[in-house]
C-alpha cells in the first residue's frame, strides 16, 4: 500500500486524481490578479447558453450553486472539491464572465471601525 | 454563448469577514464554531505540494508529494449583505503556511485553551502575537479540567494585561456568543488605539 509508486492507491486516490484532471493539470486560475480568497463571495451573473468544451459539469455545478451567492470556501465545501481546484474552475468562469466576485474589504482603520460595530451589533442580536 | 446575463454589481453582493478559532488539537474548535454557526460546520480542504509544505514531518513517508489540510468553518449572517465566517485553524503546527492564508484579512482570533493541556495553545498565541492579529483567549471549561483563575491563565500564557481571557463552554451558544462579542469589543478598542496613534506618529 505504501510502497514506492503505490502511494496513490489509498482511499483518497480517486478524488485526488480526479481533481487534477478537472483542472486539466492547472494549479492556478487563469485570471491574473484574482486570487479568489476563501471569503470572497461568488455570484452567478449568467448561465452558459450552449455547452462549451471549456465548461464542464463541475463548472456548471458552481454556476448553479452561486445563483445564491456563496463564498469560495463554501463552494469548495458544498462541491467537495479542494480549494486549489475550485480556484481554477472559478478562474475559468470569471474568464467567461459567468460569475461576479466580491472581494473582502481592504482594511483601513475607519472602515474597520464601522464594520466591527456592525459585527458587534449583529452578534449581540443573535 | 452566454444568455440570461443579470446585473453584476459586486457592491450589491454580500460582504464577508472572518474570525479565526485556533487552539490545540481536540480543544473544541469545531464544537465552538458549530455552537454559534447558523449552518452545520462545513469542511474545506487545501491540497498542498511538498514545496508549499516546507518543513514538514513526513520525512518518513516515501515519495509523498501532496498533503491535504482540512479546515472547518461556520457562518453567521450579521445582517443582510454582511456575513461573518468562523474558521477553525488546522491543529497541527506543520500547517503554518495555511494559517497565513487564513489570517490574511481576518478581523481577529479566538484562541481556545484547555486547562489540562494549556501548553497546546502556546503556538497559536505566539503566532497571533507575531502577526499582530488581536485575539482573546477562551478557556474551554471541561468538566475534569483544572480550576484556574483567569489571572493564572494570563500569567501562564504570558499575555499582556489587555488581552481578554474568558471562561467558556464551547458547546454553549450563549457562551460562544459572549466570547465572540468580547473579541469584537477588544478589536474595536485596539482599532481605536491604532487610529489615535497614527496622527501622532505622523507629526514626528
Amino acid at each position: 500500500m505504501s510502497g514506492p509508486g503505490n502511494e496513490w492507491l489509498d482511499e483518497d486516490a480517486g478524488p485526488l486524481v480526479r481533481s487534477y484532471a478537472l483542472t486539466r493539470g492547472r494549479a492556478r486560475p487563469r485570471t491574473r490578479g484574482e486570487g479568489f480568497e476563501m471569503i470572497a463571495i461568488i455570484a452567478t451573473v449568467a448561465t452558459p447558453a450552449a455547452s462549451s468544451p471549456e465548461i464542464g459539469p463541475e463548472h456548471l455545478a458552481i454556476v448553479d450553486l452561486c445563483v445564491r451567492p456563496h463564498s469560495v470556501a463554501e463552494v469548495s465545501a458544498r462541491l467537495g472539491l479542494p480549494l486549489v481546484v475550485v480556484r481554477v474552475l472559478l478562474g475559468d468562469l470569471l474568464a467567461h464572465r459567468l460569475i461576479a466576485v466580491r472581494r473582502p474589504q481592504q482594511q483601513s482603520p475607519t472602515v474597520t471601525e464601522h464594520l466591527l460595530r456592525e459585527v458587534l451589533h449583529g452578534l449581540e442580536a443573535l | 454563448m452566454d444568455s440570461r446575463r443579470s446585473d453584476a454589481d459586486p457592491a450589491a453582493m454580500p460582504l464577508a469577514v472572518k474570525i479565526l478559532v485556533a487552539g490545540g488539537f481536540g480543544v473544541g474548535k469545531t464544537t465552538f464554531v458549530g455552537a454559534v454557526s447558523e449552518i452545520k460546520p462545513l469542511q474545506t480542504e487545501e491540497v498542498l505540494t511538498e514545496q508549499s509544505v516546507g518543513v514538514d514531518d513526513i520525512s518518513g513517508v516515501d515519495r509523498k508529494t501532496t498533503t491535504t489540510v482540512a479546515m472547518d468553518f461556520g457562518r453567521i449572517t450579521i445582517r443582510d449583505g454582511l456575513i461573518l465566517y468562523l474558521f477553525g485553524t488546522p491543529g497541527q503546527d506543520r500547517f503554518w503556511f495555511m494559517w497565513d492564508e487564513l489570517s490574511h484579512g481576518a478581523l481577529g482570533a479566538v484562541v481556545l485553551a484547555d486547562t489540562r493541556r494549556l501548553a497546546d495553545c502556546f503556538p497559536a498565541v505566539d503566532y497571533f502575537e507575531s502577526r499582530g492579529l488581536p485575539f482573546v483567549v477562551g478557556v474551554n471549561c471541561f468538566d475534569d479540567g483544572y480550576d484556574y483563575e483567569t489571572d493564572e491563565i494570563r500569567e501562564a500564557l504570558d499575555l499582556n494585561d489587555r488581552t481578554p481571557v474568558i471562561m467558556c463552554d464551547a458547546r454553549s451558544r450563549n457562551s460562544t456568543k459572549s466570547v465572540l462579542t468580547s473579541l469584537v469589543k477588544h478589536l474595536i478598542a485596539v482599532n481605536g488605539e491604532d487610529r489615535s496613534a497614527q496622527p501622532a506618529a505622523g507629526r514626528i
